[in-house]
Parts: C-alpha cells; structure tokens; sequence
C-alpha cells in the first residue's frame, strides 16, 4: 500500500523535474550571433516565407517544375541525394553490432544521429515537395495500398527505417534526460532494431533507384539500366560512410570540446578505417557501372557530348576517389582520405541529380533548371539540420559517450599504458 | 454479404502486405471478366481537325477545371495538360496533312497505375484509368512513370489535381459513350469493346490495303491500350511514340519487387548468422590476448 501511495508523488515530481529540465536545455548556448548563426538564421526566414507562397499558391510559384519534370531539386537533392549520403547509419551498424568491429564503436551514436536527422529532414522535403501532403499517411493507413508500386515500397522501408534509427539512438536521449531505466530497456532493443534496419536501409536505398525503373526511355540510356537499385544501394554504402568521414573532420574542429578522449584518439584510425571499406565500394561500383555499360552495348554513346559527362561522373567522381581512398589508406595520410570523402559525395551528388534530373528527358526542348527559390529553401533545409544536429551534440552524450565497448577501452587503456 | 467479403479480402490483401513488404505481383490485375474492356478506335484516315472532341471534352469535365481553347491554328504541336485531357494536332506527312487526337491511352496495365503507391490512379474493370481525388499524395511518380507522358499536375494550385484523360467512366457507368467519341461529327472515332474496335481495325486496313499502315497502334503497344490507332503513315509521323516496346510498363518493375520478400527473409537470417560468428571470434581472440598478457 504504502509503496504505491508513495510512487504516484514520485512520478510526478519526476516529470515535474523531466519539464524543467527539457525548458532549460531547450535554450540556446553559447555565442548567438555568430556569423554562422546569422546567415543561416537569414537563411530560414526566407525560407518561410518562399514556402508560404508555396503552400496558398502551388508548387509553381516558387518551382520551375513542369509537366515534363515532375521532379526538380528537392527530390533529386533532398530526397535522393539526401537518403543515400545518410547510408552511413546502416553501414555503421552493420559494421560494429554485426561484424564487431569495435574501434567503429566510439562514432556510431554520431552517425547514427546523422541518419536520423537525414531521414527526418528527407522526409520533411518531401513533404514540401507532395502536391497532396495532407494524403501522405494514405498509404501507411490504408486509404490505398499501392503493393505493386516502388514507391509504396520506398515509403514503408523508409518510415520503418527512421524509427529504426531512432531506437537506435534513443538511448542516448534516456541518458540524457536521467532516465536509466528506459535507458536499459531501450539498449536490449538496439540488435534488433540494428538488424531489421540494415535489411529495410538496403531495400529502401535501392529502392529510389528503383522508381526510374518504369522511367525507360526518358532517362538517358547511359544512366538507365535495370541494375539501377543495385547501383543506388552500392552507392549509398560509400556515399554514407563519406559523409561520416567529413562530418568526424568538422566535428572535430566544431565541437572540439565535446569530444570525448576515446574518439579523439581513435580519430585518425577511424578514418583511415572508413577510408578503406570507401576504397572497395568504390572499385565494386565502379566495375559494376563498367558491367552495365558493356552489358548494354552502350558504349557507342560514349562519344556523345553526354556520354562526356557520363565519363566525368564515373571515372572523376568514382574512380578518381576509388583510388585516393587506397592511397590515403596504404600511406596512412588522413588527409587524402578526407579529400577522397568529399570526391566521392560530389559523385553522388552528381549521380542522383543526373538521374533525377540532368540525364532525364536530356533531349526535351525546355530543360529544368532549379529556380533560386528551390535552392534557397533547399540550403535552408540543410541550415536547419545542422542547427538540430548541433543542438542534439551539443546536450545528449554524442560525441563523449560513456558506454565505449569495454573491449575497445581495454585495449586503448593497455596500449596508453604500454606508452607510459 | 459481398462488401463484407470484399472488406475482407482488402484487409487480408493489405496485411500480408505490410507483413511480408509487397505482393508478389507487379502488374494491375486483369480486368474482370464480369465486364467486358472497352475501347475506342481512332481512325486519323477520317479526321478532319474539327476539334469538336476537344470542345465536347472540356464541356463534359468542366468540373475538372477544363478549358476549350478558341484559338489553334495547328501551326505548333500542342500537348495535353492539367486544362485540356485531349489535343487534336495537324502533322506534315508523307501523304500530306494528317489530323491525330491525343490524350491518355488507358493502358491494359498502365505505368501510372502500377506506380501509384495509394492506388489513387486505376484501371477500372471497363477500361478506363481513372484518378481519385482524396487518395493521391501528389508525388507525381504517375507522371515520371507514364511513357506517353500524360498525367499532368495542377502547379499553380494549393490544392493541385492530377488530370489527365478518364475515359468518362462516369458516362460509361450510365451506359453512355465518352463525350469525344458522341461528339465525333466525321467518324474518326468509334467506340465499344476493345476486341471488337480491334477487330474493326483489321477489318479496315485488310478492305482497303493500300490506305493504312499495316499496323494497329495500340494493340500490343507498352502491352496493349485501350485506344487504338489506325493512320495512312507511319505512326512516329503522327507524334505517337514508337520507342516504348510491347512489353507492358509495370513488368519493368517486376524483378526489383519480387526480389523484395526474399531479402527480407534472407538478409535478416544472414545478418544474424555473421554476428553470432564474428562474436565467437571476437570473443576468441580476446581470450587469446588476455592469455598472452597474462603470460
Ligand atoms: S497512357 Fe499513361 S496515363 Fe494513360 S493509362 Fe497509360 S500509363 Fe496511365
Ligand atoms: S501523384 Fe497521385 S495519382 Fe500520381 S502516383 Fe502519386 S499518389 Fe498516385
């Protein structure tokens, strides 16, 4: 009796305290006006008000969309490119809960919180970018299950992969907020919840290169291939860790004193590491890009002005990078691999937009060509994911988490010994 | 009774494919046998660039938004938009001016179907494809799908629609025929069962040999439409497409989309076994290394 009596109070304080605490961290730290914070604050503003108009008037008024291009920037940027530079997420934990590779395990809470924040902020675009958004539940609940459709297939692996991701991540938000009960309970769901999410990461990454399946005969034939799911879903392996590459070179100077010893010190191996497994994905699609060209006895438009850029593409932006990462991996040189990481993220960007947009209808007589509101709203948008990024960072045990593998700890602590 | 079967066989439709991803067909089914698939025959031998369908088009959907407008003089091609479901456009040709109707095709399987991920795009049992209002999400995967390009979007509208051609199923359920075709002053249109009109078809280019094109149009295009072509010159003369095969547009997809459920069932497994197999490892070697350090 007198437990029960006892708890009710208790709860309530607790949640008293939970309020308090959540206000209090909600606030903003540090310097406000910093130029950063100024421009892309700027940034944000015009960015509302771009989509007011676009949400009383019609795609239209801010897009150069057309009949003949449904899809522009936000998709090709926002959506596609986003999604597969978020890859990292699935690939991390594959890396550290399925094959144990321990060493990973200092940045998989950051990476993880990349993917997530990339899946939300893609699915915000789209949201934009839907002419019906208020009919984007339909297919979830039912008003309509479109099963022979890709992009039914798209939106369910990539809702299921979000909360996948979030229950990954989620224990570090328990820690935050003190609640080591949840804590514990959440962890016990990580395997799972790590497992289920590389298979619907896999599905829904090849997937968006699925949905030009049905696109025979406007997307360029260089680009076109059925292999095309195939090649997204390679793609997004080195395009995901890529952007954990950079994102660990700018956290490094950006959060400098929210990073914790272990992953200062594993920093250069990490790299070095991510660089290596960048190097063979690399080569992997680059053969495979060669396979499907051979296999469709495409060369011959190799010697077209687009066939140009098919080549840039392939041998600039994947096998330019393919070989740095190899060479920065063999001379141990940190700095190379981080070159190679941001080659290999222009190549994808390069990629989705030429098969989103630039290879598409190549020979329609008005080409689209993103309006600066487009691209406006779209610098905003990674504004904004930056603003959460470094809010969540900032607060929540990213960077500096306590939980490193024992194993991991064991051996820096033995070889820190060692040294001493 | 029958509603709630139906009810049911939705829901047990709809489960087993949120449980195991997607079903195992690509393809809208067939149309039912219940009703038979109908279809319009388009003889541009006969037209003679009235526009009357376009007029009678407009006035019939004009709910829809439509617009008739009074000023074409066929110098430039025009295609079909969010305002008008049907073109009629005058092509220089072999055999001198050729008047040709577009608007959508009512593929047997349509692209624009298969890709709808709410269904908000079908293809009725009688043949038309026709667009709900309060299912589409307005992702425009219709329009990047369709080969004919002819699903078109409302950009200048908080509250787009997608529009294209219907077939006016609604006139066809009250047993009427399509506006176009009733308006039709010079019998370049016909309308009636598909296999029939086909079989017209045939008729007319085996009766008069040297005034067709030995081709239907339409017959086995993108696997077949509901509207058939005939034409005294070669079709890509008329600003019909000629690049887009037989194959029916949804089979495209099918390999990606069966390939689904077994990565679902195997990579998980998969995953499962190599975890289980580097922690033995892991823990080997760390046993090994505490030995070592020990020694
Ligand atoms: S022509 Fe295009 S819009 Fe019409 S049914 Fe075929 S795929 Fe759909
Ligand atoms: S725009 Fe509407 S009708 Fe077209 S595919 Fe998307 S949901 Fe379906």
């Amino acid at each position: 009796m007198d437990a029960t009596v006892g708890r009710i109070p208790r709860a309530g304080n607790e949640a008293r305290r939970l309020g308090q605490f959540i206000l209090q961290e909600l606030k903003p730290r540090g310097k406000v006006l910093t130029p950063f914070n100024v421009i892309s604050g700027a940034l944000i503003v015009v960015a509302a008000v771009l989509l007011a108009i676009r949400f009383l008037k019609g795609l239209g008024a801010i897009t150069n969309l057309s009949q003949d291009f449904p899809w522009g920037l936000w998709i090709g940027y926002d959506v596609m490119t986003g999604v597969a530079i978020a890859g990292g997420g699935y690939v991390l934990t594959f890396m550290v809960y399925v094959l144990h590779l321990e060493r990973y395990h200092p940045i998989i809470r950051v990476t993880v919180l990349n993917a997530f924040l990339g899946y939300v902020f893609a699915a915000g675009s789209l949201l934009l970018d839907l002419g019906r958004p208020w009919n984007i539940m339909n297919p979830m609940i039912g008003n309509g299950f479109g099963v022979s459709s890709v992009l039914f297939l798209v939106a369910w692996h990539f809702f299921l992969y979000a909360l996948m991701a979030l229950v990954e991540f989620s224990p570090a938000a328990a820690e935050w907020l003190g609640l080591e009960r949840i804590r514990r309970v959440l962890k016990g769901m990580t395997f799972a919840a790590v497992v289920l999410g590389i298979t619907l990461a896999l599905l829904h990454q090849a997937g968006l290169g699925g949905l030009f399946l049905m696109a025979k005969g406007k997307l360029h034939p260089l680009w076109y291939t059925e292999f095309i799911p195939v090649l997204f879903f390679v793609s997004s392996v080195f395009a995901g860790l890529s952007l954990v590459i950079v994102e660990g070179f700018i956290s490094r100077k950006v959060f400098a004193p929210r990073l914790g010893w272990t992953l200062r010190r594993t920093h250069e191996d990490v790299t070095l590491g991510l660089g290596r497994v960048c190097a063979g994905t690399l080569f992997a699609y680059f053969f495979l890009m060669v396979v499907t060209l051979l296999h469709g006895q495409k060369w011959a438009y190799l010697a077209t002005p687009m066939g140009a850029w098919f080549l840039l593409e392939i041998v600039g932006f994947v096998a330019v990078p393919a070989v740095l990462f190899a060479q920065g991996y063999r001379t141990r040189n940190v700095k190379t691999v981080q070159a190679a990481a941001l080659m290999a993220l222009a190549g994808v960007l390069l990629n989705r937009l030429n098969v989103a947009i630039i290879a598409y209808k190549p020979l329609a007589a008005v080409h689209y060509v993103p309006s600066w509101m487009e691209v406006e709203v779209t610098l905003a948008i990674i504004a904004a994911e930056i603003w959460v990024f470094r809010w969540v960072v900032n607060r929540m045990p990213v960077l500096d988490f306590a939980e490193v593998a024992p194993k991991v700890e064991l051996a820096v602590r033995r070889t820190g010994a060692a040294a001493a | 009774m029958i509603d709630r079967r139906e009810l049911l066989k939705t829901l047990c439709v709809a489960g087993g494919a949120a449980v195991v991803g997607k079903n195992l067909s690509a393809e809208q089914p067939a149309a039912g046998p219940a009703r038979e698939a109908m279809g319009v025959l388009v003889d541009t031998t006969k037209c003679i660039g009235c526009r009357m369908c376009e007029f009678s088009c407009a006035d019939a959907h004009k709910d829809a938004g439509l617009e008739f407008p009074e000023d074409v003089d066929f110098t430039a091609e025009r295609a079909t938009s969010e305002k008008q479901w049907t073109v009629v456009n005058r092509y220089e040709t072999d055999r001198g001016q050729v008047y040709a109707k577009k608007q959508c095709l009512h593929c047997l399987q349509p692209a624009c179907a298969s890709a709808c991920l709410t269904r908000a795009m079908h293809k009725t049992p009688a043949g038309p494809v026709a667009w709900t209002a309060n299912k589409c999400m307005g992702c425009r995967f219709c329009m990047v799908s369709c080969p004919f390009d002819m699903p078109k979007f409302e950009y200048d509208s908080a509250v787009p629609r997608i529009q294209k051609c219907v077939l006016c199923w609604e006139r066809l359920e009250e047993g009427k025929q399509p506006a176009c075709v009733e308006s039709c002053p010079s019998g370049a249109l016909s309308f009636g069962p598909r296999a029939e009109r086909l079989e017209e078809a045939r008729r007319r280019i085996y009766a008069e040999p040297d005034k067709y094109v030995h081709h239907v149009y339409g017959e086995h295009e993108a696997g077949g439409t509901s509207w058939l072509y005939l034409a005294s010159v070669p079709f890509e003369q008329i600003g019909l497409p000629t690049d887009v095969g037989d194959e029916p547009y949804p089979a495209l997809t099918r390999e990606f989309l069966y390939s689904v459920p077994f990565v679902e069932i195997l990579v998980p497994t998969f995953l499962l076994a190599l975890s289980a197999a580097t922690k033995r490892e892991k823990d080997r070697e760390a046993a090994e290394a505490n030995a070592e350090g020990e020694v």
